[in-house]
Formats: structure tokens, C-alpha cells, sequence
């Protein structure tokens, strides 16, 4: 639940950081096999759950919150009217049902009736109206007013309806209303809602949690809301631990000091093999929603041909970046959705790891091997610079190995690494880099209009790599105005054939999400969506429960 | 005495604005801002929302507009809104972070002067012995060795094998639950430590400064008829040598005075300590304007301050030293 709003609404941030949202597809559990399938146990109410976190949260509303912390926070305590379910399909959550109207261009939302918000007042459309209005107020210093802007005329005609009519049909649109709902009795007095104590100090909603309290830089703690609609949370108190630094926060988790993480693949392979370790926690893996590239300025001489890009995609060994960055917990990416899904097209054109081809492509264009074995065309050597951000692990480990594969073909490629914002802002933005190596995280929605559209390759839009087809151009149109989804698969299908064709990005690969959950939780199943989707019926047998003194 | 200080009071006001003004500077020529956070990669941040956030922020404004505007709250002792989403007041931020901090280097630099002076001294009075040379390497060790590696290997042995101490964070999940006793047992086994580690760590310093101070003072004239006098050798050691050798250590308080409030970025991220050190960073590494001003007034201010404060230490302690 918690990871999954974040992937809903954070949409296609791409986090510096790797493996933090959800998770998908070809489940896996590892676990020490103690929790006996088929023992038949009652789940109890009661102890507590302790996560550690490397951020502090920054505020409670989504709106104005760009950060997982503070995005996990916000999904204990608030609801959508849509979320994805286990399969990652969208269902309803305050909304009961919806209806797309024929054309695509009316949504009408039936809502829940009975939900009452923490303070007990009942949560009605108004609400509703409420945060569509505050969201696309130029008060609101929020990041995500876009998808709300697109909106023609939103109504509410009964307090258990609510209807947005758009002025073409819009399939993201329907995601973007997993934000969290806002009460408006209790935020209505402030015309900044991010000034707001529900923001600063102490939210109320209508999610399963209550919020207890908030020590900055140390913890967030919540209450099960023994009110919540779809019934009360076994586990009684949910709590974040801020730990900043990954090696405390494992020997936390040994200690006993957190109950839950996600490990790194080295955590998982090598220092959690112990006996110790298996019988206290089981271990799951799953793929993760994101993958790692390596893009090209397609504006360079060298790269804004297509065939040299074709052999540097042969001179690269997915499978030694599999190996070496994620110790074999993941799998080669061939394209930008996430393996496993409808919209995921495995059939497109591959090239394999060929060195030989690699050079006789790059011959071919000309390049011949020059004294130093760097290969020369017209007196120039192929050389060029690798750009990536500062403090990310795998990202500088998959830069070392295309370095040297690269090098075995005669390319010689220099890395650079950069702190996140002169990276981001004064090298991509300014589009001064011949190429970099980047992740993007995966929106269960395939919209990906911003990345692949010509007409997004302006000053800080997305399409940095300078890529345009007018046929990609045609069909992401074409996807995002159908909800259709047969036809929506088709236009992506084809798009990602272009796009593995052509490879304006090389797709390097796809890890695996790898949390690590102590034992005495049971009812965790996972699913394409991961392990957090039903939360709320993870428990503790009463013998096993750890702490007491939290219990009402 | 009392117009020294007065006018060396009235000289922090320019230094302060002229340390504010570079430190706005500098600040602002890092590339990206506060807005990046929530906009930068963020396909649904479009140029017209990253717009309306600058002038949220006052971003829009020329900087010697924004300069002014917050130098006119300074004025009035306003350090103004965090960017932050949470937008609580930098003040507070600083307030509630500021105890943390302070409690544990007070406790550490309790530790090193309880440490480093018998050290120094002892190894002064009998240089070159064994006791000097291994407290030398000793000290120098703690200099040397990176405190992250220590600090883990010293959680792992007594957080996760032995189990005696917590591994991170001020307090236990359950202290509100403790008796107070019980608090304050919990509060103490949590700085164990960071409190060792930061004052292992700065031993070495203040030792050698000791010893070399006190061999000093030995060879002095003084110390000489002292002994000559037929004077008992702890008589002549703390009584005449010593309260002389400490004179220096003046200097060295006041200089620390800033250092009591400014954390340990590397010590606090691995010990999961909610301290001004973390702060800064986070502000840092967010571009919270507002909040990187704040923490670096009150640093720059007490450093000014802590520097008066041992000049006039000097002259109260050392009659030589004349002021006016």
C-alpha cells in the first residue's frame, strides 16, 4: 500500500536513489520455510512494526511533498479514490466503482459512503471537490497541478458523486486520482494548505493509520485506526526510524533495533546468509519498477548514428552488469516498461553482447583501429565522457564494466560523476554530456509521453537525449488518448519496437526490489505489486507479538 | 574592560553581515535550488508550475532583492520559513535540534579534557618514557583511524555480538513507556557511544598541546628555583607549572565554542543522531535557503563571540595582557 501510492503519484521521478518503490512479477520468497503453509492460525491485533527509512519525512500532504519518505508517510494516513491492487490494476478505494463515459471524456466516481475521517466527521464529494480545487490553486506550492489542469469542469451533484469531464480523453488521468484526499472542514480556513498543521505537525485522514506523532530526524509513528473501512489493521503501531547511513541501518535490522528493509543485492547474497539471519527474517525478491540506461545526446557526432549506437549496444554485456552490479538479482532490460506487464513487449529486435559484430559495425562507419588501439576516423579518436550522479553504487559499478567493455571494442570512454543537482542542472539541463547513465522508475500507467516526444526536448523537459520519430510522436498520442486497453497495447508495443531499434538509450537492466521482513509477520503474500499491498492484514500470532507496551 | 567589550560587540555587526552577504553568495552559485527537489525529472513539473514555485519562494526576484528582504527579517531576529514542504519556522528547526548536539559534545569534550590534560602532563613531566610513548601512539591512533569505520566495528561488537549497547538513535522505541530512572538509563546507553567516539577522536589534539605547553613551562626559569627551593615535585608540577601551561587552553575553549553547536555530519548520519550536523546537510543537500543562512549565522556568530570571550578571558587570567 504504502510503497505503491508512491509509485502512483511521484509518477516518473528518477530517484538518485534505486529499488525504493514498489516492486513486481516473478515473485520470489526466500525465507528460512518456518512460516508452515497450511497452519491454520488466527490473526491477533496488537505489537508494532518498525521500518527504517534514509530520509526524514518533510511534510504529510503528497501535494507539496516530492520525497518516498514523506510519500510512505502520507499513505498510512491518507486515500485515493483509486489505487492499484495486487496485480497493479487500478481498483477503488474511496471511490467505490467508476465509469469512463463513452469518447473517454467524462469520469464519473462513485464514492464510499460511511467513511468517516480521524476526527470522525464524515468524508463526503466536498472533499473531493476540495482537493481538486486546492490542487490546481496557484497558492499550493505543489510540483503535480498538471494532471488536474487538464481537467474541463469537475461537479459534484450528490455528496456521493463526483464527475470530471476533460476536454479530450486522458488514460493517465484516471492514476491521478490516487492523490491523497483532502478534508476540506478541517483545511478549508487556510489558503496555503502546506502552511497548514495537517502538513507541519499532525495529519487527519481517512487511511488506515493514525498519526501519533512525528520527532524530526528521529522517528514517525502511527496508530491502526480501529474505525478504518475496510477493517481495522492487525498491527497496532507502525514506525519509522530516520537512519541515514545503509550499514547502521543493517546492523539495526540485525540487532533487532528494525523490523523491515530493503537490502542492496550485496546485503542479500553475501551477509544475510547466516543461519542467524534466516531463522529471525525472511527475505523476498521481486522486480523492481525501474531500470537503469545508458542514453546518448543524440545531437553528437558520434552517437546521432544509428548504427554506431547499434554496436555500442553490442559491445555491452547485459549480463556481465547483472553479474557484477546486482550479483545476479535482476535482468536485462530491453526496453523502458517493466518486465512482466501487459504493456511489457518482449518480442523486439536484441542486440546481443557480439564485440566482433560491434567492430565490424563500427568499421563499417569508418572507425579504424589508430596506434593506441583507440579506434580513428579522420584523424579523431572515439572518445567521450560518461556522466553519472555521485553517491550511487551500482550506477558508478555499471559505469566501470561499460567502460571496459567499451574499451575491448577500441572506444575509450571517461567517467565523470556529479552531485545530483550540478549534474542535473548544469550538465543535462544545458545538455553539455555525450552521454550519461541514469535510471527512470516505472509508473504502472505506460504513458511516457515526456521522455520519448520531439516536443519535449526543451529547457528541463525530459526528451534530454534530443530524441524525435514522427511515428513514436503519432503513437504516444495515440496511447494516452484511449482507455482502450487493447489499443493502447498495441501503440506501445510498437513504440517500444522503434525504440529498441533506434535505442536513443541503451537499456541496461532492471533490479530486483529485495526487503527483508523479521519473521514474526505473517499474512505477507507477494504479488506483482510487491509485498506492502495488503498491509493492513500483515500480524503477529499473539505468542510472537514483541512489543506490548504500545497495546490499548 | 566593559568599553573593550562593548566596542568589540559593536565590530560583530559589520563581520556578521559582511560573513552573511558572502555566505548568500556562495550559497546561491551552487548550481540548482530549492525548487529541484520536487521539480527536477519530474515530468509532470512544467516550465509554468516551476514558475509559479520560484515566485513562491521569492526565487523570482533579483538576489540583492532577496539578500535585502532577508536581512531585513535578520533585523528583527526573523530567520524566516524553511523551503522545506513542512515550511516550519528555521528557529525552530534549530531549537529542537540544538540539545542534541550540544549535550553530546559537552559530554565528549568533558571527556577529553578529563583525559588529554593528566595525559599531556604526565607525558610532559616524564618525557620519553614508556607511559609517553605509548599514550602517544595511543592518542594518535584515535587521531588517525576514520571514526565511520570505528564507530561501526565498535556497533557491531557491542550492538549486534555482545548486545550491551544500542546501535543508533537517542532513545529506545518504548522509553515513554520507562520509569524516569528507566529514561534516563535508556538516554545514557544510547550516547555511550558517540560520546567515547567523538572523544577518542579528539584526544590527540589536546594532549600534545598539553605536553608541549607543560615541557615548556618546565624549562622555564621559574620552575627551576621552584625546584631549587626544595619544593615537593607534585607541588611544583600543579601548583607553578601547570595553571601556567593551562593559560593557552583559554584560547582553545573559546575556539571550541562554535563546535559545541555545530555537529558532526559523518558522526550524526551513522548514529542516526537528530543533530545540527545532519541538519545543515539536509539543508545543504536541499538548497533550504533559509535554513543554510540560519545555521551558518549562528555559527559565524559564535564564533565571533567565543573569540571575544577568550581574549578577555586571557586579560582576566594573565596579568601581562592589558586591554584599552
Amino acid at each position: 500500500m504504502r510503497r505503491l501510492l508512491t509509485a502512483v503519484f511521484v509518477a516518473i521521478l528518477a530517484a538518485g536513489s534505486i529499488g525504493l518503490l514498489a516492486g513486481c512479477a516473478g515473485e520470489k520468497k526466500e525465507s528460512s520455510g518456518k512460516e508452515a503453509a497450511g497452519k491454520q492460525e488466527t490473526p491477533a491485533h496488537g505489537d508494532a512494526i518498525v521500518f527504517g527509512s534514509n530520509g526524514d519525512v518533510s511534510g504529510f500532504l503528497t501535494a507539496v511533498t516530492s520525497d518516498s519518505a514523506s510519500h510512505d508517510a502520507a499513505g498510512y494516513v491518507f486515500n485515493g479514490l483509486v489505487r492499484y491492487d495486487k496485480n497493479v490494476k487500478l481498483e477503488g478505494e474511496l471511490a467505490e466503482s467508476w465509469e469512463v463515459a463513452p469518447g473517454g471524456k467524462k469520469i464519473t466516481f462513485r464514492l464510499r459512503k460511511g467513511v468517516k475521517w480521524h476526527d470522525n466527521v464524515a468524508f463526503t464529494s466536498e472533499d473531493v471537490m476540495f482537493t481538486y480545487r486546492r490542487m490546481i490553486d496557484p497558492k499550493t506550492p505543489t510540483a503535480y497541478a498538471e494532471d488536474f489542469k487538464q481537467v474541463r469542469r469537475a461537479s459534484n451533484p450528490d455528496p456521493y458523486t463526483f464527475v470530471v469531464e476533460y476536454d479530450k480523453p486522458f488514460a493517465p488521468a484516471l492514476a491521478s486520482w490516487g492523490i491523497s484526499i483532502l478534508p476540506k472542514h478541517l483545511l478549508g480556513k487556510y489558503e496555503d494548505i502546506s502552511r497548514s498543521p495537517l502538513n507541519k505537525s499532525h495529519p487527519i485522514g481517512t487511511g488506515p493509520y493514525k498519526f501519533v506523532e512525528w520527532k524530526p530526524g528521529e522517528r514517525v509513528v502511527f496508530e491502526a485506526n480501529p474505525d478504518y473501512f475496510e477493517g481495522r489493521p492487525y498491527i497496532q503501531r507502525v514506525i519509522t526510524r530516520v537512519i541515514p547511513d545503509q550499514a547502521t541501518m543493517f546492523l539495526e535490522l540485525k540487532s533487532g533495533g528494525i523490523d523491515s528493509m530493503n537490502l542492496t543485492p550485496l546485503q542479500y547474497t553475501r551477509q544475510t546468509e547466516t543461519g542467524e539471519f534466516r531463522k529471525a527474517y525472511n527475505k523476498y525478491r521481486y522486480t523492481a519498477f525501474n531500470y537503469t540506461y545508458l542514453g546518448f545526446r543524440l545531437s553528437h557526432p558520434f552517437f546521432a548514428d544509428k548504427k554506431i549506437r547499434q554496436a555500442i549496444a553490442h559491445a555491452i554485456s547485459k549480463k556481465e552488469l547483472v553479474e557484477g552490479v546486482l550479483f545476479g538479482l535482476g535482468q536485462e532490460a530491453i526496453g523502458p516498461y517493466k518486465p512482466g506487464t501487459w504493456v511489457y513487449n518482449p518480442d523486439v529486435p536484441k542486440f546481443p553482447y557480439d564485440p566482433a559484430k560491434a567492430k565490424g559495425l563500427l568499421a563499417e562507419a569508418g572507425w579504424k583501429p589508430g596506434a593506441a588501439g583507440t579506434l580513428e576516423k579522420g584523424g579523431k579518436e572515439f572518445q567521450f565522457t560518461v556522466l553519472t550522479n555521485a553517491g550511487n553504487e551500482s550506477r558508478a559499478k555499471t559505469a566501470a564494466i561499460l567502460q571496459q567493455n567499451l574499451a575491448a571494442v577500441g572506444i575509450k570512454m571517461e567517467i565523470r560523476t556529479l552531485e545530483w543537482s550540478a549534474f542535473i542542472n548544469e550538465f543535462v539541463d544545458k545538455r553539455k554530456f555525450d552521454a550519461v547513465i541514469l535510471g527512470w522508475s516505472v509508473t504502472p500507467d505506460p504513458d511516457q509521453y515526456d521522455i520519448w516526444s520531439s516536443k519535449k526536448t526543451g529547457p528541463k523537459e525530459l526528451n534530454f537525449v534530443g530524441y524525435a520519430n514522427p511515428e513514436v510522436d503519432r503513437l504516444l498520442e495515440e496511447g494516452r488518448r484511449t482507455f482502450d486497453i487493447e489499443m493502447r497495447k498495441k501503440a506501445y508495443f510498437r513504440i517500444q519496437e522503434i525504440l529498441a531499434e533506434e535505442l536513443p538509450y541503451v537499456f541496461l537492466y532492471v533490479p530486483d526490489s529485495l526487503p527483508a521482513v523479521h519473521q514474526r509477520f505473517h499474512g505477507i503474500e507477494p504479488a506483482a505489486a510487491g509485498i506492502s499491498y495488503n498491509f493492513i492484514k500483515w500480524y503477529v500470532p499473539k505468542g510472537q507479538q514483541k512489543y506490548t507496551s504500545f497495546q490499548k | 574592560m566593559l568599553r573593550y567589550v562593548f566596542r568589540r560587540l559593536l565590530l560583530t555587526v559589520p563581520l556578521l553581515v559582511g560573513i552573511s552577504l558572502i555566505s548568500f553568495l556562495v550559497m546561491h552559485m551552487a548550481p540548482g535550488g530549492p525548487i529541484g527537489v520536487a521539480s527536477d525529472m519530474n515530468p509532470k513539473a512544467t516550465a509554468e508550475v516551476r514558475e509559479r514555485l520560484k515566485a513562491y519562494y521569492g526565487l523570482d526576484q533579483p538576489l540583492y532583492i532577496q539578500y535585502g528582504r532577508w536581512l531585513g527579517r535578520m533585523a528583527t531576529l526573523d530567520f524566516g520559513q524553511s523551503f522545506s514542504p513542512d515550511g516550519r519556522q528555521v528557529v525552530d528547526k534549530i531549537r529542537e535540534r540544538i540539545p542534541v548536539t550540544l549535550s553530546i559534545n559537552v559530554l565528549s569534550m568533558g571527556i577529553i579534557f578529563l583525559v588529554a590534560i593528566p595525559i599531556g602532563i604526565y607525558s610532559a613531566v616524564r618525557k620519553d618514557s614508556w607511559f609517553d610513548r605509548i599514550s602517544t601512539v595511543t592518542v594518535f591512533t584515535g587521531f588517525a583511524v576514520p571514526t565511520f569505520w570505528l564507530a561501526l566495528l565498535l556497533m557491531i561488537l557491542f550492538g549486534v555480538k555482545l548486545g550491551w549497547l544500542p546501535i543508533s538513535g537517542l532513545v529506545s522505541l518504548e522509553h515513554d513507556s520507562f520509569s524516569l530512572a528507566g529514561r534516563i538509563w535508556d538516554r545514557a546507553r544510547h550516547l555511550v557511544l558517540p560520546v567515547l567516539l567523538a572523544g577518542f577522536g579528539g584526544l590527540a589534539g589536546f594532549s600534545r598541546y598539553m605536553r608541549s605547553n607543560m615541557l615548556e613551562v618546565i624549562r622555564q626559569d621559574y620552575i627551576a628555583t621552584a625546584k631549587a627551593k626544595g619544593l615537593p615535585e607534585r607541588q611544583v608540577v600543579f601548583r607553578h607549572a601547570m595553571r601556567n601551561a593551562l593559560l593557552p587552553v583559554i584560547t582553545i575553549l573559546g575556539l571550541s565554542v562554535p563546535d559545541l553547536l555545530g555537529g558532526s555530519v559523518i558522526f550524526e548520519t551513522i548514529f542516526a543522531i537528530p543533530g545540527m550536523g545532519q541538519l545543515f546537510y539536509q539543508g545543504v543537500m536541499s538548497r533550504d535557503y533559509p535554513l543554510i543562512m540560519g545555521v551558518l549565522v549562528i555559527g559565524s556568530f559564535l564564533t565571533l563571540i567565543g573569540n571575544l570571550l577568550a581574549d578577555v578571558g586571557y586579560a582576566l587570567a594573565d596579568p601581562r595582557i592589558r586591554t584599552g
